[in-house]
């Protein structure tokens, strides 16, 4: 409970100036991982997730974003691969079941895309990250879409035998789909 | 000097023992790296499978291509009319069989969410939806294919070895010359 307070105290910080933070539509919206085995691309979700953002595109440096994966939901469309990555050498889910990026800043590139940046922590390491994004409307629907690749070794993801990157490759892309009903105006504003 | 119309040509006889070799590597790598569990090493010759079996699809169509440039020479003319027809029919089952098996291996791998690429360098297309329900039955297809192609590959050769060492006519030494220069 305290670590989380604490993990949460910078971004509270932004809370003001940013307006109250919306859910995203876990059901629409996609986290997946894109690995390479043998120059294989293969990409996976995880099913399971929760995401907070507040974006304001007039003034991107208010935006935050607060994002908390569930590593046990990751879905290799294979049962027996599926429980191979929970295990101790992979995400050691049962040990670190839940993966977290939180924002600490959030920029314009300008024309239309932004980038925030931030701690990524996955299997109890933690490790600035730069998830470049774009920001389109769809319908009612605000989308947040981006990807930004990491190094899966930096993580101690794939230890053991799987250290070796001429079968899967050290790099790996996270890709994100998140869908934001419009921010309404705040009561009161 | 061979008669043309009765010997196969040599590269027809290449073309037939290397995707002999190929397809023996490929079974025998397929049948092993299913058994594994997941390890760098069965993602490895999971590779390497589909690597040998988009070869075999290849020289495959080389070697229809090659068959209808060349038509194979006459079966015997002891050979019954019964005879004849299962030859005709065992030799296009052969090839059917080495064409739709790649086929089958790649929409497999496909539905299962996993493209293949050849010698991890080209990327071939994925005409299927990563889907589970579809890639267990195309695995179950996959596999059946291939025990039948064994059962067939089996047949081929016995017959084969029983024109050599019981018809003792020249069926199995036109495809191993090496036999006919041993004959003599």
């Amino acid at each position: 409970m305290f670590r989380n307070a604490l993990i949460l105290f910078p971004l509270l910080a932004l809370w003001p100036l940013a307006g109250a933070a919306q859910n995203i539509d876990p059901a629409r919206s996609t986290i997946t991982v894109q690995s390479r085995q043998m120059n294989v691309p293969v990409e996976a979700p995880f099913r399971k997730f929760t995401a907070q953002v507040s974006f304001d595109a007039n003034k991107p440096e208010a935006s935050s974003a607060r994002i908390e994966i569930d590593l046990n939901s990751f879905d290799i469309g294979d049962a027996e691969m599926n429980e191979s990555v929970r295990d101790r050498n992979w995400f050691d889910a049962k040990m670190h079941p839940t993966a977290r990026f939180v924002s600490s800043s959030v920029r314009s590139l300008g024309g239309g895309r932004f980038e925030a940046r931030g701690p990524l922590t996955i299997k109890g390491r933690t490790l600035e990250v730069t998830a470049p994004f774009i920001v389109k409307t769809s319908g009612v629907d605000r989308v947040f879409e981006g990807a930004f690749p990491i190094r899966r070794l930096q993580y101690n993801v794939g230890d053991g035998v799987w250290r070796d990157t001429s079968v899967v490759a050290d790099e790996v892309q996270i890709k994100f789909r998140l869908y934001q009903a419009m921010a309404k105006p705040a009561p009161g504003k | 000097m061979h008669h043309p119309s009765t010997a196969y040509t040599r590269t027809a006889i290449s073309l037939h023992w290397i995707i002999f070799a190929l397809v023996c590597c490929g079974w025998a790598l397929g049948q092993y790296m299913t058994g594994l569990q997941f390890s760098p090493q069965k993602l490895r010759y999971v590779s390497w499978h589909k690597w040998l079996g988009v070869t075999v699809f290849t020289i495959a169509l080389v070697r229809l291509a090659w068959r209808i440039h060349k038509p194979a020479p006459p079966l015997p003319a002891t050979l019954s009319r019964l005879q004849r027809r299962a030859a005709t029919a065992m030799h296009a089952l052969l090839y059917a069989l080495i064409l739709v098996i790649p086929i089958s291996g790649w929409l497999f791998s496909s539905a299962s969410g996993v493209p293949t690429v050849y010698l991890g360098w080209i990327q071939l297309p994925d005409i299927l939806h990563k889907d589970k329900a579809v890639a267990d039955v195309l695995k179950s297809i996959h596999a059946a294919l291939n025990w039948t192609l064994l059962a067939l590959v089996c047949g081929h050769a016995a017959v084969a070895l029983k024109h050599h060492f019981v018809n003792r006519d020249d069926v199995l030494a036109r495809m191993i010359p090496l036999l006919k220069s041993f004959n003599r």
